[in-house]
């Protein structure tokens, strides 16, 4: 192998240093949080979060824990980078994105700390593809603040009862109304596009339904342009659980398998839409 | 001057059509040469195309069931024809599962090549749709303009690595860069390299080969002197190398590249009945 294709040796003080046998574990992730083409990486010794956010009103993070890779080290307590998100997806699938059965992609990744690239070493058959991507200051993140004390509604769904809805939303709708409620009709999914509104009714003892802890009624809308890249994560996952809060800040977090049967977690926060006065609720 | 020719076997026919939508992915227009035994479509380096030609080479018996041609005169037996190789590729789409494919040279009110295709029918008269494709003629006088272009004197001869990974890798590289430098060395070694202010990539190919290419006056035979690890390298459109890569439906029997460092880089496809040849010019 030339010279300038060896990864470094492991002694090396990399601020962040991290193997993956299969490349898809952490590029199908990213591509389910990949809305806006700036994303912040952050890692520290449990594992890597990568954070995109738009409009400051909406932020998704996906979550691949240190057990995922196979060699995972962050030298200090923690490493913070901001990085251009589509150039990091096309130098992960740099060999394509087809998963023919018993090929995969390996990876090795090091940052050697603040102004430095990220190196991406990525092998597959014998050829290796070494990449060396700048890296940004990290902005400034939104805080939802949302912890599980101010949850106020919550019900986790089979993710396959709601992704033929999340798929055939009405674009034409400027926001999509979640009504979460103790009595009927428990939780339904409102569009108001051209055509006209279309409501999507789940009932509380449905089989897709595995949790339902409604305390309080609570419609709030939030922008359909928003929420639509959030389709992508909910096509990978087995499960969501969709959660609000007093102010009505969405979560909706991701239970995602990959190939090896790991669990992995997106989660997307969103803010309710305020150009709705209550009387129209 | 007068040409009709007849492909009767759909096997052929599919083939043929595959050739034709690789030149309609290289070139909007370019010139097609016909002698007795073989067909040429031609593109030569103008400007218009970015400086990039293509020869492309096959032999009439291999694909048609008829072939009569008669050029514009006895000593000088070819016609050459400009014509949108894209109209021809649709034309042929509308062939997938006829009986035969009749291509006739007319000019009823300007030249076109009319290509009548005999579809299946169930009653006894056939359907025939046919499509007539402007060409243009090219006088005698320019036909030194397409002559077939020579080797060049190139620095680094190199097998081209599988193409369905070189495919994958230019098609993710086209994303990130406009440009990408093609190097390869005398050790079988070639690299594929993007540098932009955001990112830079390389991917390294190894123990690909490298032909042996015999010449009459021994001038290869300089290449052992040479150094075997030292680079050749040209800087190139991505775009151009994405659509020949994008155009290779079948694997070729032979793929390699001819590199003349900073000038060109010369890509040869050979499949069995068909040579493919595509210049792509450094950019300076």
């Amino acid at each position: 192998m030339p010279f300038s294709a060896q990864p470094p040796a492991s002694g090396e003080r990399y601020a962040l240093s991290a193997s993956l046998d299969n490349a898809r574990h952490l590029s199908s992730l990213l591509r389910a949080v990949h809305f806006q083409d700036h994303a912040t990486c952050f890692a520290t010794a449990s594992g890597l979060r990568v954070t995109v956010e738009d409009a400051k009103c909406i932020q998704a993070n996906a979550f691949i824990q240190a057990e995922i890779f196979q060699e995972f080290s962050v030298q200090e307590e923690s490493v913070m980078f901001r990085v251009n998100l589509s150039v990091l997806l096309d130098c992960l699938t740099i060999f394509g994105t087809s998963s023919l059965p018993g090929t995969s992609t390996a990876l090795r990744m090091c940052y050697r700390g603040y102004g430095h690239p990220l190196m991406l070493f990525l092998e597959e058959g014998g050829v290796v593809t070494v990449c060396k991507i700048n890296t940004q200051e990290p902005e400034e993140l939104l805080d939802f603040d949302f912890c599980s004390t101010k949850v106020v509604n919550k019900i986790i769904l089979q993710s396959e009862g709601l992704r033929e809805a999340f798929a055939e939303l009405d674009m034409t709708s400027e926001v999509l109304q979640i009504t979460m409620s103790p009595d009927k009709p428990y939780f339904r999914l409102s569009t108001f596009g051209n055509a006209g509104s279309a409501h999507l009714d789940y009932p509380r003892d449905s089989d897709l339904v595995e949790a339902f802890h409604c305390n309080q009624t609570q419609t709030n809308r939030y922008k359909i342009a928003l929420l639509k890249p959030s389709t992508k994560a909910l096509a990978l996952s087995c499960k969501v659980s969709i959660r609000t809060d007093a102010q009505g800040f969405l979560s909706l977090q991701y239970m995602i398998r990959n190939e090896d049967g790991q669990i992995c977690f997106v989660e997307y926060y969103c803010c309710p839409d305020e150009n709705i006065t209550e009387a129209e609720l | 001057m007068r040409f009709r020719a007849k492909i009767v076997d759909l096997a052929c026919l599919n083939h043929f059509s595959r050739i034709i939508n690789t030149i309609a992915k290289l070139a909007k227009t370019c010139i097609l040469r016909l002698t007795v035994c073989k067909l040429y479509f031609i593109l030569s380096d103008k400007v218009a195309n970015g400086g990039a030609s293509m020869w492309c080479e096959l032999s009439q018996g291999n694909f048609f069931d008829e072939f009569q041609m008669e050029g514009v005169a006895a000593e000088h037996n070819e016609i050459y024809l400009e014509l949108v190789p894209d109209n021809l590729s649709r034309a042929l789409k509308t062939a997938q599962s006829a009986k035969a494919v009749k291509i006739k040279l007319t000019n009823k009110h300007c030249p076109c090549l009319r290509v009548a295709v005999e579809l299946p029918s169930l009653s006894s008269s056939s359907r025939i749709v046919t499509h007539d494709i402007p060409v243009g003629v090219i006088p005698r006088r320019m036909w030194n303009d397409f002559r077939e272009p020579s080797v060049p004197d190139f620095d680094v001869s190199i097998y081209l690595p599988v193409l369905k990974t070189m495919k994958s890798v230019v098609e993710r590289m086209k994303n990130l860069s406009n440009f990408i430098v093609v190097e390869a060395n005398l050790s079988g070694e070639m690299n594929l390299k993007i540098e932009t202010d955001l990112v830079s990539v390389t991917t390294h190919f190894k123990d690909l080969g490298n032909p042996p290419w015999a010449s009459a006056d021994g001038c290869r035979s300089s290449a052992q002197g040479r150094d075997l690890e030292s680079m050749a390298e040209a800087c190139i459109d991505i775009k151009k190398l994405q659509q020949l890569l994008a155009g290779q439906q079948v694997n070729p029997t032979k793929a390699l590249c001819n590199i003349v460092r900073k000038r060109v880089v010369h890509f040869i496809l050979l499949h069995e009945e068909v040579s493919l040849q595509y210049f792509i010019p450094a950019i300076a």
